[in-house]
């Protein structure tokens, strides 16, 4: 089938031009992380204080200005919103919390297994085992309820501001702020780095590869198709690192990562569990939001909130392991999130379709 | 011919396909879908495809039409 084909195409390109990215300066095992990114970029505009973790990344402005360019150019472009704004961003700033308890998104977790990261394991059944929740929700009927057609006008802003926060990284402006150490110090070229945000955004935003999606539809529907994207991904970040001489398998020692295997188990539930809930996984939500689609812009404001409080209040881990209040936060995200998932089901959606008979579903 | 209509414009995947399933469940000759997005016209392609149905698609008024039915 030419469609999976085409998928499974993105997923090689994605992993290998995260390995490439790896090579060419960002951290090991980091060539794209969409979690890490989004607080790098909070911590670039000064948000929050972890001076390791502080740069405006380029590669997540790219993905957004990728899918809006391919999206505007295929005419998919559609500005739309006002589906339960205010419970999305709350959404989005459990899935950071929970990311970086694991100290990654889904899209790392991937290319962390595939650079030998072997605690990476435990985030992806954990991971599994969040979706899996987040589906008995579904199929009891949790909706977010509709999302109405807007002014195409709203729907530029996400990539305009992506625009001017390119503008400002590119002039080196004074107003951000440029880690000198740590994580945040390691960086591809920036026109590198943007490259590959364009490219992978606009691939993704025809494929709509997504990694939560991917256990997703296996569990639902028994369909691969989303899934075999994100095995490509690995595949080709597997090769990519042994190339690059980045590939070291073990469990200790790993790069910007901590081996608390029931932490990352329960970081990456609590990820997957919120990311069902929002339809999405944090790259997905980014494409989403270059489609002018404002849900994923408030769920990524969410994210972004949640990526400053993790760092202002303690509660990311570090290489040393997980932090008391980032335990504290990811039980009370559970929580949140059970709750969220419980009042947000639709009693009545018992099927009652009748001959020619329209029903709002 | 009349047909079951299941209304799923709005809805953010994998909701579409879920209440696509659903009315499937119950009308197993095939039902007609309306949605309002590609990526639901896409998903809610591929499932009926895998589960045995053809699938036909009609434009209207920017709503798209799915009229899904047994092989």
């Amino acid at each position: 089938m030419g469609d999976k084909k085409l998928i499974i195409i993105n997923g090689l390109i994605v992993g290998f031009l995260s390995a490439l990215l790896v090579k060419f300066g960002n951290p090991i095992n980091m060539g794209i992380c969409v979690a890490c990114f989004i607080r790098d970029t909070v911590g670039g505009l000064g948000l929050h204080r972890a001076e390791l973790v502080q740069y405006v990344r380029p590669e997540i402005i790219g993905i957004v200005l990728g899918a809006f360019l391919m999206s505007y150019g295929k005419r998919d472009f559609q500005t739309r919103g006002g589906s339960s704004p205010l419970t999305r961003f709350v959404l989005g700033f459990i899935v950071m919390i929970g990311a970086l308890m694991f100290l990654g998104c889904p899209l790392r977790m991937v290319l962390r297994l595939a650079g030998g990261d072997l605690n990476a394991l435990f985030g992806i059944v954990g991971f599994a085992f969040g979706i899996f929740i987040g589906i008995k929700f579904l199929n009891k009927g949790f909706t977010l309820k509709r999302t109405y057609n807007l002014n195409k006008a709203e729907g530029y802003i996400f990539p305009i501001i992506n625009l001017i926060l390119l503008v400002l990284l590119i002039s080196g402006s004074t107003l951000l702020i440029f880690s000198q150490k740590g994580p945040g110090s390691q960086h591809a070229p920036i026109l590198l780095a943007l490259l590959v945000g364009l490219v992978v955004g606009a691939f993704a935003q025809r494929t709509r590869l997504c990694m939560v999606g991917g256990i997703r539809d296996l569990i639902l529907f028994k369909d691969w198709y989303l899934l075999s994207g994100f095995i490509a991904i690995f595949i080709a970040a597997l090769l990519g690192n042994i190339a690059f001489g980045v590939f070291n398998l073990g469990f200790v020692k790993q790069p910007v990562a901590h081996t608390d295997g029931l932490w990352n188990f329960l970081g990456m539930a609590l990820a997957g569990f919120g990311s069902v809930l929002l339809g999405g996984c944090p790259m997905r939500q980014l494409i989403l939001a270059g489609e002018g689609n404002i849900d994923s812009v408030i769920s990524i404001l969410g994210m972004a909130t949640g990526a400053a409080f993790a760092h202002n209040f303690k509660l990311a881990s570090s290489p040393q392991g997980p932090t008391v209040n980032g335990k504290i936060a990811v039980i009370i995200g559970f929580i949140v999130v059970a709750l969220i998932g419980y009042f947000n089901i639709e009693k009545n959606l018992t099927f009652k379709v009748k001959g020619d008979v329209k029903v709002e579903g | 011919m009349k047909a079951n209509v299941v209304d799923a414009r709005g809805r953010a995947c994998p909701e579409p396909v879920l209440l696509t399933k659903k009315a499937l469940e119950v009308y197993k000759e095939g039902v007609d879908v309306v949605v309002d997005n590609v990526t639901a016209r896409e998903n809610i392609k591929r499932f009926a495809k895998n589960s045995g149905y053809n699938v036909d698609v009609k434009e209207e008024n920017g709503d798209i039409i799915l009229i899904i039915r047994k092989e």
